[in-house]
Formats: structure tokens, sequence, C-alpha cells
């Protein structure tokens, strides 16, 4: 396969407007999107904003909308589209554009900081954690999470609702609180913190539909729906209409208090 | 013109990297305010592609591990130009570091009695890398940032605010470390005061005052044509160094990783994880020969298998046979590879063939190597649980860095100045082996950010003054690429340059002149490029404006990355010999008397003007210093047999 000329649309501007500007630029064999935009700003324009890293898919920072789907540039290989086709740059859509394709992704940090931290089991010494690997698998596939924040871009609860964004952490960050709540030694529970009740009340787990949109944008193929939210969904639903367990949180959190 | 915001803080961290954030973890806990400075955004540091393990003798996996065991092996990998009592440091704290990330919330993977999994890798006696797949610098940057952001839920529910003792400035780039102006008026002989920075959002310029900063900004790859490191890997931190007139070490020792992708073009130099030989994979030539058994060196003579099938015994009974030759130290593996190429038995796209699927079944493969097999399936079309992938050489890591103090990672000569992880020279002397990387980050990023809120506290009653000249002199050095545009019609010297064209050359410059395999003629040459580099980098015009324009941000590190291809261009060619990371092909033999000569890198300009231009004068001094003895008890930890190797006659016998 020899090089090519393609059709390329890119967004650019900032928080003032934008558009899409028109560009025709060379293509040549095994490259990817990230490949055609950095041969842009070394040969057309060379204050074309973008955010990338290691160009491997490990990092998670070249994420942006291409004709539409939100996807890393540096996994999105120029074969599967045709030579004809004008391929369509945008950044993502849920986040305030800072300038060109890069965007304030600050919320996702915000919403970070509103999820309790793991809590060391106490009396267990550095050294003397032991956890069974089939017992880690599960947390562990959501450890995979590289933090491009595509599912965070894609999904419908904020992607055109703005008033959402408030009350709802987003796929990324409620699979956090289900990575945290399935960890073996998360000693949460006996400080009166109960992981599957605050997804619900705080995290905004009541939002989320089910659609698996998050699911299909995954670049690292986690099953964010089915193995994180859809699990926290019924656990957290148990917590609240079983009235044993109701009974259980009340009674142990009045020992607890005495 | 010094009108830019200025902040106080106790002590501020460069990079945010494992090195960066453990050191900003431990100064936070000792109760300095700290700040980080990182260029990309927060968790997305170079460390995240990191992927075999972190080097730790738990002695999970094999109950002989032991810390002067690892000592041992990190000093055979370097050759025994290590800084010993770093070596001995790391080795001995590396397991504490690993066991503190599970507290933190890290889920290694595991063995069947519930501990921490070790994998075999390059050099390493025993199976030693704790590792998460092949994904285990992501589970390292992840724990560590998961662990700042409890610290800093812990800060606001006593204050109210998250960052009120630890603040993560991200996308920010530090382009000067400021000093105090010493008695004689020369900012050479000043303590640390703090950092020049500019936001790359808004191309804002600000002040951090400190009297300690941690410099933890990792390597300098991007100087090189073909590489696994990320955009960040400019040097910024060797360079922050040397311009503060702390001098850099050893900087003719670059890693060339021996297994990166060579195919298609635009993957090549990713990383192709030494944990793919660590798990069995063996590497062949065009012939179908698994050729390492022809490359041992003498000094590994005794260790390694001299036979495929004892080779293959190892695997299973590791303790009645030797290891195949494909596990040496990666500066061995790269220089067979290389030379198997040039001799014409490479693999159609010019590397050649690594092969695991004939070790494992499919289902195994994707379950240890899950990104490796994501990686080559996405980019290359090739499926490595059925075919061989084509791997070549690839510029990985700086041994060189800047010259420490062992213990507290104190940089020499600038007092309150600290220097941890790959900055930082000498842990890993002429070679470093896989794995070591991330034990060193943590070892010595917890120890720099200690020992850097001690001096921090001390120094809490008369706080470093921040002078203001510096201020403005960073300032328009910074705004030198808007005002080349400017000259266009008037240009002093010739036209602007384009600063994207700049880099392309340098990199060609140091991959073809300074790479895998060195010449004296040819670094001359290279030497005489960079100076005229040097003169067309100062003409570097940017257009647009401040806000995040990366052709702007490229002609600011195109600085830091001539100061270091000067460094390491100028020490290979002094180093008359071939030891770890640096060949020579004219001076082939490891020289003895070499082993205790350090070279160290310095302003030629101490008053940190930089406009020597002339090529064979430049920017850069070399100064030869003899290294301490290494201390008794760890040499006597060797055969004596084996140090002979090493060691010149009358350190035998001192």
């Amino acid at each position: 396969m020899s090089g090519y000329t393609a059709h390329f649309k890119v967004w650019r501007g900032d928080v003032s407007g934008g558009g899409l500007e028109d560009f025709e630029v060379e293509v040549n064999e095994g490259e990817v999107v990230l490949d055609i935009i950095h041969r842009l700003q070394a040969t057309q324009t060379p204050d074309l904003a973008v955010r990338w890293n290691c160009k491997a898919g490990k990092c998670g920072s070249c994420s942006a909308e291409i004709n539409g789907r939100p996807r890393l540039m540096c996994m999105t290989r120029m074969s599967v589209f045709d030579r004809e086709e004008t391929i369509t740059v945008t950044p993502l859509r849920a986040f305030p554009v800072v300038r060109d394709l890069v965007t304030d992704v600050g919320f996702n940090y915000t919403k970070a900081r509103e999820v309790p931290a793991f809590v060391p089991p106490a009396g267990v010494a550095p050294g003397e954690y032991r956890m069974m690997q089939e017992d880690v698998d599960r947390s562990q596939e959501f450890r995979k999470c590289i933090e491009c924040f595509l599912c965070q871009d894609t999904c419908h609860v904020v992607r055109d609702h703005e008033e959402n964004k408030q009350a709802f952490a987003g796929p990324r960050f409620l699979m956090r609180v289900a990575e945290l709540d399935m960890h073996p030694l998360d000693a949460a529970a006996e400080t009166g913190l109960d992981r599957k009740t605050t997804a619900q009340d705080e995290h905004g787990l009541g939002y989320c539909n089910i659609t698996k949109c998050c699911t299909e944008v995954c670049p690292e193929g986690i099953k964010i729906t089915d193995n994180a939210l859809i699990p926290l969904k019924e656990r957290a639903a148990d917590r609240k209409y079983d009235p044993l367990v109701w009974l259980g949180s009340k009674i142990r959190r009045r020992s607890s208090a005495g | 013109m010094s009108v830019v915001d200025r902040q106080e803080w106790d002590v501020v961290v460069v990079g945010a990297g494992g090195a960066g954030l453990r050191a900003a973890i431990e100064a936070r806990e000792r109760g300095a305010r700290t700040a980080v400075i990182c260029k990309s955004l927060f968790g997305k540091a170079h460390t995240v592609m990191a992927e075999g393990g972190i080097a730790a003798a738990m002695a999970n996996a094999n109950e002989n591990d032991s810390w002067q065991v690892h000592f041992r092996d990190t000093m055979r990998g370097g050759k025994f130009l290590n800084q010993w009592r770093m070596a001995e440091l790391h080795a001995q704290e590396a397991p504490q570091r690993v066991w503190e990330l599970e507290t933190w919330g890290a889920l290694f993977d595991r063995t069947k009695d519930g501990r921490i999994s070790q994998r075999n890798f390059g050099g390493h006696e025993y199976p030693r890398l704790a590792h998460v797949g092949d994904r285990t610098g992501l589970e390292l940057i992840r724990t560590l940032q998961q662990k700042i952001v409890s610290l800093q839920q812990e800060d606001f529910r006593e204050t109210g605010d998250y960052e009120s003792r630890l603040k993560i400035f991200q996308e920010c780039t530090v382009t000067r470390v400021l000093k105090t102006v010493s008695d004689s008026g020369s900012a050479a002989g000043g303590r640390v005061s703090g950092v020049f920075a500019y936001e790359r959002e808004s191309g804002r310029f600000f002040v951090l005052e400190a009297p300690a900063v941690v410099i933890a900004t990792g390597g300098i790859g991007k100087s090189f044509k073909v590489t696994s490191n990320s955009w960040e890997y400019t040097g910024d931190g060797h360079a922050l160094a040397l311009l503060a007139g702390a001098p850099l070490l050893n900087m003719e020792f670059v890693q060339f990783h021996p297994t990166g992708m060579v195919w298609p073009p635009s993957v090549k130099g990713i990383l192709v994880t030494e944990s793919v030989r660590g798990d069995g994979g063996v590497l062949r030539n065009s012939d179908g020969k698994r050729f390492m058994f022809d490359y041992i060196p003498d000094v590994f003579k005794e260790k390694y298998a001299e036979t495929e099938e004892e080779g293959d015994r190892w695997y299973d009974d590791p303790d009645h046979n030797r290891r195949p030759p494909e596990l040496l130290p990666r500066d061995e593996v790269a220089r067979a590879i290389n030379a198997e190429v040039k001799e014409g038995r490479g693999s159609p796209h010019g590397g050649v063939f690594l092969d695991v699927s004939t070790r494992m079944p499919a289902e195994v493969i994707k379950r240890r190597l899950p990104s490796m097999y994501h990686q080559f399936k996405e980019l290359a079309d090739v499926d490595i649980t059925a075919e061989a992938m084509e791997v070549g050489p690839t510029c990985h890591y700086v041994m060189g860095g800047v010259a420490v103090e062992s213990d507290t990672a104190a940089a020499r000569g600038v007092p309150g100045l600290y220097a941890a992880g790959e900055v930082a020279g000498g842990m890993h002397g002429s070679n470093r082996l896989g794995g070591n990387s991330l034990s060193d980050l943590l070892v010595f990023g917890r120890r720099a950010g200690w020992h850097a809120a001690e001096y921090a506290a001390g120094a809490a009653g008369a706080r470093p003054v921040v002078d203001d000249v510096q201020i403005d002199a960073a300032a328009a050095e910074a705004l030198r690429p808007f005002s080349a545009e400017a000259e266009i019609e008037e240009p002093k010297g010739g036209p602007p340059e384009n600063p994207y064209t700049l880099h392309q050359e340098l990199q060609q410059t140091m991959n073809d002149l300074v790479g895998i395999i060195r010449r004296e003629a040819e670094m001359e040459q290279a030497l005489e490029k960079l100076a005229e580099l040097r003169v067309r980098a100062r003409r570097a015009g940017v257009e647009g404006h401040r806000q995040f324009n990366p052709g702007w941000h490229l002609a600011l590190d195109l600085r830091n990355m001539l100061l270091v291809s000067e460094c390491v261009a100028r020490a290979a060619l002094e180093r008359t010999e071939s030891r770890g990371g640096h060949t020579r092909e004219d001076h082939p033999g490891m020289d003895r008397t070499w082993r205790r000569i350090n070279l160290l890198c310095a302003l030629t300009d101490p008053t940190g003007g930089l406009a020597a231009t002339d090529p064979v004068r430049g920017q850069i001094a070399l100064t030869r210093e003899t290294t301490e003895p290494v201390r008794a008890d760890l040499l006597a930890l060797f055969d004596k047999e084996e140090l002979v190797k090493y060691l010149a006659e009358e350190e035998l016998y001192e």
C-alpha cells in the first residue's frame, strides 16, 4: 500500500467559537489518525492544539470524536476508512472546549475527588495482605481503565444534559465505586461507609439506565455496564429495599455509636 | 515585567510520574505544603507506559531471594559503574515500597497462596517483578494518584479546601529553577528559591516560591528518532538542573531497549515488554536460529544456558538449569539484534522475530500479556498468540542524570535542589535492569520528598528571596519564539525556523550518529550538527498566540533537548571503552580502568548564558571524577573470580 492524500475536516477554535477547517494531507501505510494530526502540525498548522502522550493506547490522552464517534486517535487506523471518505475530527462534545481538539476535562477530576478512597483494613501490616486471584479479578478489570473519559463523553445522562453533571459521577467513577466495593480488603464498611448506598445517593447511580453506550466506546474493552454498573445497582437495591439489611444497618450504626 | 502571579509553597515537585508523586506524598505526609507541576494531565505521565513490573526482593516466588541478591544483579547489570550506595538502598527498600502500595489500594496479580506474584526478567536471578499483567505502570500511577486524592480528601475535611496542602498544577511547564542571588552577585552560587513556569492552556506565566524543589521529570528519549518515549521526554529536568548549576553524571549511557515494534512505520519504536521474554518468548533470526546463544559475553558465561534444551528446562526447573540468554541484560540483547540485522539475518522490516506463541496457549498469552496482544492486533494486524512479532532496538531510558547524594537525593552543588527517578543519575550504572525503574521511582521518590521536606522545614524561618531579574529573564526567554516571527522583515542571521523541522533534524542526528553503536568521527560530526541546530533554534519561530500552542511549547523544549543531546554526545566521545548502554565500535572492550571514572557535565558558562555557538567548545564542559571504592561488605557478596572481570588490580587488593 503506498501513500495517498486524504480529506480531513478538523474543528478549530476556542471558547468563543470556531468551526471545521478542510485539509488535504498525506497518509502512509499503517498510520493512525493521530499521525495525520501530527503531520498537520508539522506541515500546515503548527499551533493546532491536541493532547497525546503514549501513542499506544495506554495513557488515554488523545480522546476525540472521529466522524462523530468517541475514540482514541492513536488507536484508530486510517485503513478503517475509505480513501475517498472525508474524515471529521472534533473535540469531545460533553466537555467545554479549550482550544481546537483540547477540552476542559476538569469535571472528571472533580468527580474523582468525591469518591472516598480505599480504606486499609485495620491490623493488617504492609506485606501481610493476602488476596486470592479470583477475588481480585473483577476489581482488576476496572483498574484497566486508562481514564480516557470516552465513556464520560458518550454517556447520554450528561452528553446533552449539562444540568445532570452536578448529581452524576458518570460511568468511570461509578465503576470506581464498584471497584472499591468489590475490593476484597476494603474496610470502608467498618468505618460506617456503605459504598453501595453512596453510589445511589451521592454519585447518581439511579440516572444510569443501562444503555451500554459506555461499554461500547471503552478502548480497554471493560464491561462497564454488565460488570460494574448493573451489579452495583443490584447491591444498592438490596440495601435499600431489604428490610433485614435495613435493620442490620441501623443496629450496626447504633452499636458503633455506643 | 515581573508582575507574574506568585504563590508560596514549601516543596515544589516538577513532574508527576512515579517519582514525583511518591515524593509529593512523602513531603506532604511530613508536613510540607507541596505543589506538583506536570506537563500533561494528572495521571498521564510516562510511568503509565511501564509494562513488565516492579523489581523487589520479596521472595514470594523463590524463597532464596534477598536484597543482597537483588543488589548483586543490579551491579552486574550496570557493569559495576553504579553508585553502589544507591543500589544498596534500592535493593533494601524496594519490598517495603511495593507492600505500601497495597495499603493504598493497588491490586497486583497474586500467587496461589494469595501473595504478590513475581515474574522473571532479564538479569534478575530469581522471579522478582511484582506485576499486573503487562500494565504495571498504569497500576502504579493510578495508585499514587488515588493516594494523593485521599490526602486531599483528608485536607478537605480539615480545612475545607482540597488543595490547601497538596496541589497539582497540571498542564504546566517549568522553564527555570530560580535561585537566590549569592554574595558575589552571581546566580551561580545561590540556593533554590522557586520555579518559573507557564500554563500550557493559557500561556500565562507564574512563579512558585519554595526553598526546596524536587526534579522528577523523567528522561530524554525524544531527542532520538526511534524511541519508546512520549513527547514529554525532552530532558527538561536534566536541563533545569544544568542551568541551575548542578552537574549531570554518566550521560553517555543511554539504554536501547532490545524490543520495540518495527512495523508499521508509524509505530516504530513503541515498546514490546520484556515480559514477553520473561514469560518464555524466544528470539530468532531469518534463518530460524535462536541467535542469542552466540552472544553470551564472558562476564555472564557461567550464568546462562548453553543449549536450547537447558534454557527450555529452566522455565520449569530453575534450580538445576541456567536461564536462556534471551534474558541477558538489555544492552547485550539490543547489541545482538543490531548485529544480526546488520549481517543480513533480519526480518522483512529490519528487526528480528520474537515468538511467544509456541510457548504458551493463546488464552494464557492473552491473560499474561493483554496489552501486547491488543497493541499488535490493533496496530500491526499481528496475532501474537499465533505468529511471531517483528522487533528491534528502541531508545528507552537514560542511565545518566543529575548527580545526587545517595541517601538524600540532593543534587550536588545546589542547596535545596533534589532529583529522583530517571532524571537522577548513578543508581543504574551503565545499564538498567528491567523492573528496576519502577522500584527506583518509589525508593528515591520517597527519599527525595522526605529530605526536601526536612530541608524546607529548616529554611522556614528564612525563606529564600526570589530574584526579579531572573524572573524577567525567564519571561523574555520564553517569549523569544514569538519575536522570531516578528523579525520576518529583517531576520538576524536567517529566516525563522520551523521548530518541528529542527526537532526532526535533531532526532535524526542523535539516532544516526550517537545511537546504539558509536564511532569517534560520527560523534564529532554530531557535535557540529548540534552546534548548527543550536544557532538555528534561536530563530525558532511560532505562529498564533500563547493559548495551548504546541508549536511554541516545542520551540521552548528544543533548548533542553539540545543541551542534553550535547551532554550525551560529548561524554560518549570521551569514554573510550564499551560498557552497558555505551558501545564504541572503535573501542569494543570494557576497560577496567574506566570503571572508576564518572564523567560530569556542566555548563561551560556557569552564569547561565547560552550564547556559546562554537562547535568545539559548545555549551558543555566535561570533568572526570574517580568514584568512591565499593564498601568492603558489599564487595564480599561477590566471588573473587567475578570481581576480577570488573575491578582493576589495585581495587582488588585495597
